[in-house]
């Protein structure tokens, strides 16, 4: 692929809807140079397709099936695959999402690509490749890393970029693409999703996140801070260990193997601040600590902190915020 | 590179396992000796000329957490049907009462792949030994590994490992069951979990929320101290120097660093802790955060 250039971002699609993953990807793939096409795979591709035109994408392919609305890991890998073959790109980005973190592997090795996953910084550069920065060590240090295969492949960490403004003015082609799968081919399939039902406000979209860590020393508390949440607008967050232990599920999780969140404002109560947590929570505009042990990493990337016992802090800190918000 | 690449270009003369319940079968599990990942970030430090992070004195290494869960995966298998569960593990410098720990637990052997040429390897390579030394081990029905290393945080090693055998991979883990030559996997999501299947024999990545690993019994620990692990180098597995270590990257690492944050906290005093919670929120009302 002698003759290959430019960009092909996977644009994901949820519930009909386009992902901000798939915006943050077409922002820094027009960023990288060489053009920008996308892949949309599912249901109401058209009108997805117009989007992707409208936030950077000059070329679109498109492949229309309801079946294929959510992640099938083989059909999707078959279909990226020649959406590749039909765009010969150089780089081939997508968010770090529940979807790419197996697809995206999956593709770079059929490729034999140079792939480096969860980054946040890209470059290209003519004789050096792509250089890809992204954290290691549970975000305790950054790696830069540079791949001059023909292909390469890439996912961006949520929110680490930016997308472009929505311009309808936009001009792009699209195209279906003329594939047929067959079924026999498809060896991994998914037989369900079990979406855990989530009340309110998703956290990932939520304005302020109210975390708990293990020092709360088990569920009830939590009710404090789901009250809390309320009163500010926001959503409840937690820690590896409050999910391990099993006071809340695994949704809530907020870190390098949970969730991405980047509110304005991150309040932590009793969480240490273990790189790994700080890894999904570290983009807030503002981070609040409430820790009883003054050394801890929390308030190492805290704005505010308050020293002291969770017991004795949280429940004057939520009257006083219900005070102040009339709620 | 081909036009249209397919599978199993490390081996393909894996046959489908098709066994019977009650038919003895091999999983084979990865582990990776790690820096401890609860090291104290004071005490991180990183040799930038040697691009490498500075093993910190006092401090042990420890299995990689999601292996100790891949091994744990393993040994629920092993304990509803017949099976044999192989570790193999691949690195220098292996502290042996660390690399044992899967033995502890129930594991059957210890394979190690030990050689100069195995370093500085990157997801390729790595996947390209780890692969070469599964096709030695022979047939297998399951290779269970972690969904990512702890030092790494690439989750790139399983899917690379099963694409070069040619095998399905499923990734992220919760729960690992063997049925009718299959395996059926609860898959780890954000916002909840997916049922995914997949016919014998395949690879399974594995996450934390499959639950604390056993402890290792005092019975595992001197049966493990009187098991030696099975020693091989890149001829044992007849792997292509070419394809190993630094020799087989196509991602090589330019630099590592650590990130500065330039935050400074500012503590909220009050008379007690109740007073300091009531000031907190006046601060941020103060910012207009609240
Ligand atoms: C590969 C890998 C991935 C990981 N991914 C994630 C992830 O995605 N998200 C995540 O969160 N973690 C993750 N972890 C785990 C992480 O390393 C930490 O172990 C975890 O975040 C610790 O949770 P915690 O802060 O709640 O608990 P602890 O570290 O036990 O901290 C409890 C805190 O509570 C404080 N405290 C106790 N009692 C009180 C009190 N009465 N009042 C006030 N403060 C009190 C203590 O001072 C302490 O700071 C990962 C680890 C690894 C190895
Ligand atoms: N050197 C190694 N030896 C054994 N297993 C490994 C090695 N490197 C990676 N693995 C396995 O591959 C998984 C993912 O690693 P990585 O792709 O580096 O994040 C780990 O959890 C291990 O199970």
């Amino acid at each position: 692929m002698a003759d290959s250039q430019g960009v092909l971002v996977f644009a994901e699609v949820n519930n009909g809807k386009l992902t901000a993953a798939a915006k943050e990807s077409l922002g820094v793939g027009t960023r990288l140079g060489g053009g920008v096409s996308a892949v949309v795979i599912g249901k109401g591709t058209e009108a997805v397709a117009k989007e992707l035109v409208a936030f950077g994408a000059d070329k679109v392919y498109t492949y229309e099936d309801g079946e294929m609305a959510g992640y099938q890991p083989d059909a999707y890998l078959q279909l990226l695959q020649h959406a590749i073959e039909a765009d010969t790109p150089q780089v081939v980005l997508m968010g770090h999402t529940d979807a790419t973190k197996d697809l995206a592997p999956k593709l770079a090795f059929r490729l034999k690509a140079g792939v480096v996953m969860d980054c946040v910084e890209l470059e290209q550069d003519p004789s050096k490749g792509l250089i890809a920065t992204k954290p290691v060590y549970g975000g305790n240090a950054l790696a830069v890393s540079e791949t001059n295969t023909d292909v390469r492949v890439a996912t961006v960490r949520a929110k680490a970029f930016e997308p472009l403004e929505r311009d309808d003015s936009r001009a792009g082609s699209v195209t279906p693409l003329d594939v047929t799968i067959d079924p026999g081919s498809l060896k991994v399939k998914v037989l369900e999703v079990r979406k855990e039902e989530s009340t309110g406000m998703r956290l990932e979209d939520a304005p302020v996140v109210v975390s708990g860590g293990r020092g709360l020393g088990g569920p009830e508390p939590f009710e404090q801070l789901e009250d809390l949440a309320k009163i500010l607008g926001g959503a409840v967050g937690a820690s590896r260990a409050v999910c391990d232990a099993g006071w809340l599920p695994h949704s809530f999780q907020v870190g390098l193997t949970g969730k991405t969140v980047t509110p304005n404002l991150y309040i932590s109560v009793a969480i240490s601040g273990a790189s790994q947590h700080m890894a999904g929570c570290s983009g807030s505009k503002t981070i609040v600590a409430i820790n009883k042990d003054k050394d801890c990493t929390m308030f190492k990337e805290a704005r505010y902190g308050v020293e002291g016992d969770w017991q004795e802090v949280l429940p004057a800190f939520i009257e006083m915020c219900r005070e102040l918000r009339g709620a | 590179m081909p036009r249209t690449p397919v599978a199993g270009y490390v081996c393909q003369t894996i046959l489908a396992s098709g066994k019977d319940l009650g038919e003895l079968m091999r999983i084979i599990v990865f582990v990776k000796q790690v820096m401890d990942p609860e090291t104290p970030q004071a005490s991180f430090k990183i040799d930038e000329a040697a691009i490498k992070v500075v093993p910190v004195p006092g401090i042990p290494p420890v299995v990689n957490g999601f292996d100790e869960q891949a091994t744990e995966a393993a040994l629920q298998l092993k304990e509803q049907h017949d099976a044999t569960v192989t570790v193999i593990s691949m690195g220098k410098g292996l502290v042996m009462d660390v690399i044992k720990k899967p033995l502890s637990m129930g594991a059957d052997e210890l394979i190690l792949l030990q050689d100069d040429a195995f370093e500085d390897g990157d997801a390729y390579s790595t996947a390209y030994a780890l692969a070469m030394a599964v096709k030695k081990v022979g047939d297998f029905d399951l290779i269970i590994c972690g969904r990512q290393a702890s030092d790494t945080d690439r989750s790139l090693v399983g899917p690379g490992v099963a694409d070069m055998l040619g095998v399905p991979c499923i990734t992220i883990g919760k729960s690992v069951a063997i049925k009718d030559g299959k395996v059926l996997v609860e898959r780890v999501r954000t916002d909840g979990t997916e049922l995914v299947e997949a016919p014998l024999p395949a690879l399974v990545t594995v996450s934390n929320e499959l639950g604390e690993p056993r402890y290792p019994t005092l019975r595992g620990i001197m049966q493990a101290s009187r098991k030696q692990p099975t020693v091989w180098g890149p001829a044992d597995i007849g792997a292509d120097p070419a394809m190993l270590g630094a020799a087989g990257r196509r991602i090589h690492m330019t630099r590592l660093f650590i990130p500065t944050t330039e935050k400074e906290c500012e503590f909220i005093e009050g008379d007690n802790g109740a007073d300091a919670g009531r000031k907190l929120a006046l601060k941020l009302r103060e910012d207009k955060l609240i």
